[in-house]
This record gives structure tokens, C-alpha cells and sequence, in this order.
């Protein structure tokens, strides 16, 4: 089963998904081709006045569903020359290190219950996949919701039942609701084998490194929706740089960029929330005690990144309990990472896909050797999928 | 050691990874004769004249959902196979493979559901079998169904005939099937008018006779929707196919889960629509037809063929292009 691991789609937390339902005309809103139309003129204006004083727009969309979004769309297709979007570490399967897997496939092979979002069955760990391994007989099982591994705890009680906990805030909080029944009503089959990602430290890493050139931060849509715009004051004013938040419609996107290129052109840096239909500066307030009340700051390694200081999150000792890696005496350790694979280079923005010597050849979605392809949210998977 | 290859579920869900197992592993040792091409039915020489004979098996998973069963399905999807390929129904086999423990009441429910759908198509049940295996063995009921049909006369159809400027038109709102199908599995319940699309549409091909020398290939989207089948006629590397975004047919509810659930909605299966490429001189006269018809009400132009060869492109609703990849193949398993 596809499933997209950032639950970004999924709007957890907001009314928007529930319009959704009920009235698709709400979505048609954020997709006419006439609106469209007067953005992309307004783009080329200000990227032309851009142009005349000789400057180019780096913009840097750091969310995965982002990135499918753009290639869906065609965005890029209608952008001027000197426009370029860059995709970022938005993608939490393509951040998740290579050891992870092989953290999770050791418990499988343990004769543990594996339950997971479905994209991260095809991730190469450095033997074998989850896929590989459940069509040998391990039981790994694909959820659309985190309650369901709540589901599958109850209904095997005489087997152990490990969550994926992967992700960033927009999957942390509802992942931490699990965390919490788990806890409160004394699931004892039930642990989460955690590496969850805090985005904010990333685009501070990718911020303070010299060889990246990067003038705004298209920013995550639901992830802002947690955290709030407010979180991004730290990356604007006199020496940072324009910071909008975008839902995932064409026009939200392409107001965003409109939104971008008018504070490049008048010289600004501030946080510009284009999303407020959903996010709040303040973000989600009861989500936000929630996580801080079961997980605490801890270092995180990122595929490309390398280590980050307090870039995660992880169990506090008083739930360890629901914490798989001390239950089962396992710690995610430094895996292999696939050959000639330029994954993190990719999720820097330092390469994009194509320009890896893999990419459409020895590495496709049906032959994935990198998460960035493997990944509905990566970026070679978006530009393989809708730019080949 | 490398460890032993298996079959991983994304093998059977009409994607890429299903055709290189056909190719590698069927076509390599079937693909001479009539297999030849991988058509949903052959054609095969009788008597000076030709018939159409297919076979398909079905696993869905609920055996009910809304808008069908498993047993109206296997009666739809084996006379939609005989349509596409130019043929009128008129024969079918049924087996059925039984688990234990299945409930009499719904085996009924079934059986009533084949009985109804098959008077419905004008085809005869002339053969059958039932084997019931242990519990644990297979999931409640899988069924196969065998048909054969007459070749009507005109139709000469296959990718190969595909020419630039071709149009390409759709029977109706796609996805629907597998989308209640989905929403039936896991019990999400969004939307009260989503429901399978599962119907038989050689009524919708018998209505075109007469314009058979402009139609160059049809198809019922299933497995792998429209993507698979439109990547399927540019695989031969003569043509390409260009869609237009704003003009796909989509109901609302199957739009409002592929939006929750991040599934392409091109990628879904239909079970009561048919995907027609045909000559633009006759697309009109179809469209006005089919729309007169049961099951044609959103008929409709999509696309037409181009020369971007062996690409399938969609120009988006925010103006810009990109490609329609065929599925890879774990979408949905056991929807059919």
C-alpha cells in the first residue's frame, strides 16, 4: 500500500481535510487556470526586475509533499530562467539513516509485529528492505493511521508490536497521541522505535553552510501548521532571508513565489504567511504541550546532514518503557550507504537528481537504490515520477 | 549470498513491476501465438470466422462493497474484457475456489449478483467448477470467470494503429472502483455516493459499430488506471498522449480521497469504463452517442495523441506540463 510517511497530505489537527470532504469545489479554488495565469505574469515581472539588476532567486521548498506538489503541477515548467527551486531535506524517509532500517529489520527478524507508513517497506537498509523481508515471511504491516498500530497491540497481545515513529512535527504529534495511550493504558506489546526530525535546526544547518546559496525558504505547509510561522523569525531580518509559508494548491505555490520575489526586489527578510487558513503564528499550541510533555530535544544524524545537535526528538526516560530501542536493547547504529548513491547531496540541494550519475539508470522506482527515489516524497522520486 | 527473488505483493497490481513479470516469466514462454501483444482477449480463428476469448480471476477483498460484489464483478470484468477486444459476449465459465467457514447467506448474495449481471449482459453460464479449500487457504471466495465472444465485424484495433492527432476519450468518471473499494477495506467513510463503477460496457461498443474504421484502441481502464493503459500505447515508442488536467472526469468522492490518501487518481481502476483512442472525425459522433447511452453520461474528450513519443504528458491546472508515470504497482492490492 502507498502511503506518503509525511503526514503532511493528511492536515492532522486542521479544518481543512473535513472541507475536503464535503466540498471539493473548496480545492477547485486553489486550482483555476485563469488565477494562475495573472501569477505566473506577476512572477515574470518581478523576476525581471530581479534580472535587470542582475540577480537570480534560490528558493529552497523544504517540504516533501512540496516538492511533489511543484512536479505535479509543473511549476517549474512556468517559472523564468532565473527562478530556481531548489527541493530540501523534506522528505523524513530520506533523512532516516540507512542503520534505522537495519534497526527495524533486526526486531522484525525477532518475530516482532513491524508497523509502518507504507513508504518506508522499500528503503534499502544495508542488507535488505522491509518488503524483502515480510515477502519471506516477517510480519511488517502498513498502516494509513498511527491508531492502527494501537489496533493491531490489541488484537495480538501475545506479540510484541513496534511503530516506525519517523517523521517530522506534523507526524510527531499525532504519532505521540499513541505514545500517550501506549503509556496511559498500559500497552505493554506496544514500543515506537523513534528517529523523528525537527525541521527548524536543518534549515538553520543548511543556512550556515558556505557552499550553499540559498535566498528564501519556500516553508512547509502542515509542519508550519505545529510549530507555527512564528518559529522562522529566527532565519529573517538584516542578515537572513525571506521566509513564506505555502499551503500545497498551485496557487498557494505560486503565491508564495509571487510573495518571494516581492520582498527579493524590495530587499526584505521577513516571515510571510501565505497558509493562515491553517496556520497560526503561534502554531498548535495543544500539539506542542503534547510533544514536549512525552519527547525531549535529543541529536539527530540526517542522511546529508550529518549530525545536528537537538534535531530530534526522542522518549523521555520516564516513558521508556515505550521505547522500543530500550526495550529490545537495540540502538540504531551507522549503516552502509548504498554505493554511488548521492541521496544526501540531493537533500542538501548541492545536486539535483538528474545530475546524479544513478538517477533513471541503475537507480528507478522499481530499482530504487537511494530513499530519495524510493520516497513518494523524494526528490528523485518527483522528478523521476513527473520531469523525466 | 543473494537471497532467493520472491514474489513481493507489488507483482500483481498492474504496474511496472507486474509487466516485466508477464514479460520475463509469461510472454517468455507463452508469447508466440495469440499472446502475443498481451491483448486483454485473443482473437482466434474459427471456422472462416474469429472469436474472443479471455480469462480473468478475482480476489477482491471485501467480497461486497458499494456498488457490487465479487460475483458481479467477475461477470462485468470478463465481459468488459471480450468488449474492448471488439467482441459481443456470449459465453462464460465460473469457478469457484471456496474457504471454509464462508457464510451461506453471502455465498447467495453472490451467486444472485452473477446470475442478475450475466442476464444483464446477455451471457450464458455454460460451465463451471467449485473446489472449497480449509480455512486460512484462501481469503472467503475467489472466482474465476472464462468468456468467450463473437468478433464483431470492423473493429481492427491495437496501439500499433494509434496516429497523431487521434483524440482520446473516456466512457466516464474514472477511479470510482478502486477508490470505494479502498474506502470499503478501510472502513473510511467519506463520502455516502462513492461507489464502484463496476458495469458491463459492451452495450457502450455495440453503440459504435458503426464507426469501428476510426477506432483504433479501447480498453477498460482496471489495474493501474488510465495511466497504465495510455503508457501501454505509447510503450511501442511511435506516438505520445497529452491530457488535459481541467477536462479529466473524476467524482467527487474518489477526488476527495486521492487528495487524503495522496493517490494519483490516473492510477485507480475503473470497472465499467472504456478508454477509446479513435480518429477525431468520428470522437464527436461517439461522445454524442455514448452520451445517450446507459453508463456513457460523462463521456468525454481527454487528450489527444501527439508525436512526443513514448510519453505520456498532462498539461496541469496551473498551465504548466509534466508526465504521467505508470504505476509502479503496490497501490492497491485486491481490488479485482
Amino acid at each position: 500500500m502507498f502511503l506518503p510517511l509525511c503526514l503532511c497530505a493528511f492536515v492532522p489537527f486542521s479544518p481543512c481535510i473535513f472541507v475536503s470532504f464535503n466540498n471539493m469545489k473548496y480545492i477547485d479554488g486553489y486550482r483555476n487556470r485563469k488565477a494562475a495565469e495573472r501569477l505566473k505574469e506577476r512572477i515574470a515581472d518581478l523576476a525581471g526586475q530581479l534580472k535587470r539588476s542582475g540577480k537570480t532567486a534560490s528558493i529552497m521548498e523544504v517540504c516533501g509533499t512540496h516538492t511533489m506538489a511543484i512536479a505535479r503541477f509543473g511549476i517549474r515548467d512556468i517559472l523564468p530562467e532565473n527562478v530556481d527551486l531548489i527541493s530540501g531535506p523534506g522528505c523524513p524517509v530520506c533523512v532516516t539513516e540507512t542503520g534505522y532500517i537495519d534497526a527495524a529489520i533486526s526486531l522484525a527478524e525477532k518475530d516482532i509485529i513491524i508497523v509502518t507508513f507504507g513508504d518506508m517497506i522499500n528503503v534499502p537498509g544495508s542488507k535488505s528492505t522491509l518488503a524483502m523481508i515480510r515477502s519471506s515471511g516477517a510480519s511488517v504491516e502498513t498502516v494509513y493511521s498511527p491508531s492502527s498500530a494501537l489496533t493491531l497491540a490489541r488484537q495480538n497481545p501475545d506479540r510484541e508490536i513496534v511503530f516506525l515513529a519517523v517523521g517530522f512535527e506534523t507526524t510527531i504529534a499525532p504519532v505521540t497521541t499513541i505514545l500517550a495511550t501506549c503509556y496511559e493504558d498500559g500497552l505493554k506489546n506496544l514500543s515506537l522505535l523513534t528517529a523523528f526530525k525537527l525541521v527548524p535546526p536543518a534549515l538553520k544547518a543548511l543556512m550556515s553552510d558556505p557552499e550553499l546559496k540559498i535566498d528564501s525558504f519556500l516553508c512547509p505547509a502542515h509542519v508550519s501548521a505545529i510549530i507555527g510561522s512564528g518559529a522562522y523569525r529566527p532565519f529573517t531580518g538584516p542578515n537572513g532571508i525571506p521566509c513564506v509559508v505555502a499551503g500545497f494548491e498551485p496557487l498557494d505555490i505560486l503565491l508564495a513565489i509571487e510573495g518571494i520575489l516581492s520582498q527579493l526586489v524590495a530587499g526584505k527578510a521577513e516571515v510571510e504567511n501565505q497558509y493562515n487558513r491553517v496556520v497560526k503564528p503561534e502554531g498548535n499550541i495543544k500539539a506542542k504541550k503534547l510533544m514536549e510533555k512525552y519527547l525531549q530535544p535529543v541529536d539527530a544524524r540526517w542522511r546529508g546532514l550529518g549530525m545536528v545537535p537537538q534535531s530530534g526528538l526522542g522518549i523521555r526516560p520516564e516513558y521508556e518503557k515505550c521505547d522500543a530501542g530500550k526495550k529490545h536493547g537495540i540502538s540504531v547504529q551507522k549503516g552502509r550507504e548504498p554505493a554511488g548513491c548521492l541521496c544526501g547531496e540531493v537533500i542538501k540541494g548541492k545536486l539535483k537528481p538528474m545530475e546524479c550519475p544513478l538517477f533513471g539508470k541503475a537507480c528507478t522506482p522499481d530499482h530504487a537504490i537511494g530513499p530519495c527515489m524510493v520516497s513518494s516524497e523524494g526528490s528523485c522520486s518527483a522528478y523521476y515520477k513527473y520531469t523525466r | 549470498m543473494k537471497p532467493e527473488e520472491t514474489i513481493q505483493l507489488a507483482h500483481g497490481g498492474g504496474g511496472r513491476l507486474s509487466r516485466d513479470l508477464i514479460q520475463s516469466e509469461i510472454v517468455s514462454r507463452f508469447g508466440k501465438g495469440p499472446l502475443a501483444g498481451l491483448p486483454d482477449a485473443a482473437t482466434l480463428p474459427w471456422h472462416g470466422k474469429k472469436i474472443i476469448f479471455t480469462t480473468d480471476s478475482f480476489v477482491v477483498q471485501p467480497l461486497e462493497f458499494p456498488g457490487g460484489n465479487i460475483g458481479d464483478l467477475a461477470v462485468h470484468g470478463t465481459v468488459n474484457d471480450l468488449a474492448v477486444s471488439g467482441g459481443l459476449p456470449r459465453w462464460l465459465s465460473m469457478g469457484l475456489i471456496i474457504e471454509e467457514g464462508l457464510s451461506l447467506s453471502k455465498l447467495r448474495r453472490i451467486l444472485d449478483s452473477v446470475k442478475t449481471a450475466a442476464e444483464v449482459c446477455g451471457v450464458v453460464i455454460a460451465t463451471g467448477d467449485t473446489k472449497v479449500v480449509g480455512r486460512g487457504q484462501c481469503d472467503g471466495l475467489f472466482i474465476n470467470t472464462s468468456g468467450i465472444g463473437e468478433a464483431l465485424d470492423g473493429f481492427d484495433l491495437g496501439p500499433g494503429r494509434v496516429v497523431k492527432g487521434d483524440d482520446v476519450i473516456v466512457s466516464g468518471e474514472l477511479g470510482d472502483h478502486g477508490f470505494a473499494v479502498l474506502a470499503a477495506r478501510h472502513k473510511i467513510n467519506i463520502s455516502s455516493t462513492l461507489k464502484s463503477d463496476s458495469a458491463p460496457v459492451h452495450h457502450l461498443v455495440q453503440a459504435v459499430q458503426k464507426f469501428a474504421g476510426g477506432i483504433r484502441f479501447m480498453r477498460d481502464p482496471t489495474r493501474g488506471g488510465l495511466a497504465s493503459v495510455l503508457g501501454e500505447i505509447v510503450q511501442n515508442g511511435k506516438t505520445g498522449i497529452c491530457l488535459e488536467e481541467p477536462k479529466l472526469p473524476f467524482s467527487t468522492g474518489a477526488r476527495a480521497l486521492s487528495e487524503i490518501l495522496g493517490i494519483d487518481p490516473l492510477h485507480v481502476a475503473s470497472e465499467g469504463r472504456i478508454v477509446m483512442i479513435c480518429s477525431p472525425e468520428v470522437s464527436r459522433e461517439i461522445l454524442k452517442k455514448w452520451k445517450t447511452i446507459n453508463g456513457g453520461a460523462g463521456a468525454r474528450s481527454i487528450g489527444k495523441v501527439t508525436a512526443d513519443k513514448g510519453r505520456v504528458t498532462i498539461r496541469t491546472v496551473a498551465g504548466g506540463q509534466r508526465i504521467v508515470d505508470v504505476p509502479r504497482g503496490e497501490l492497491l492490492p485486491r481490488i479485482c
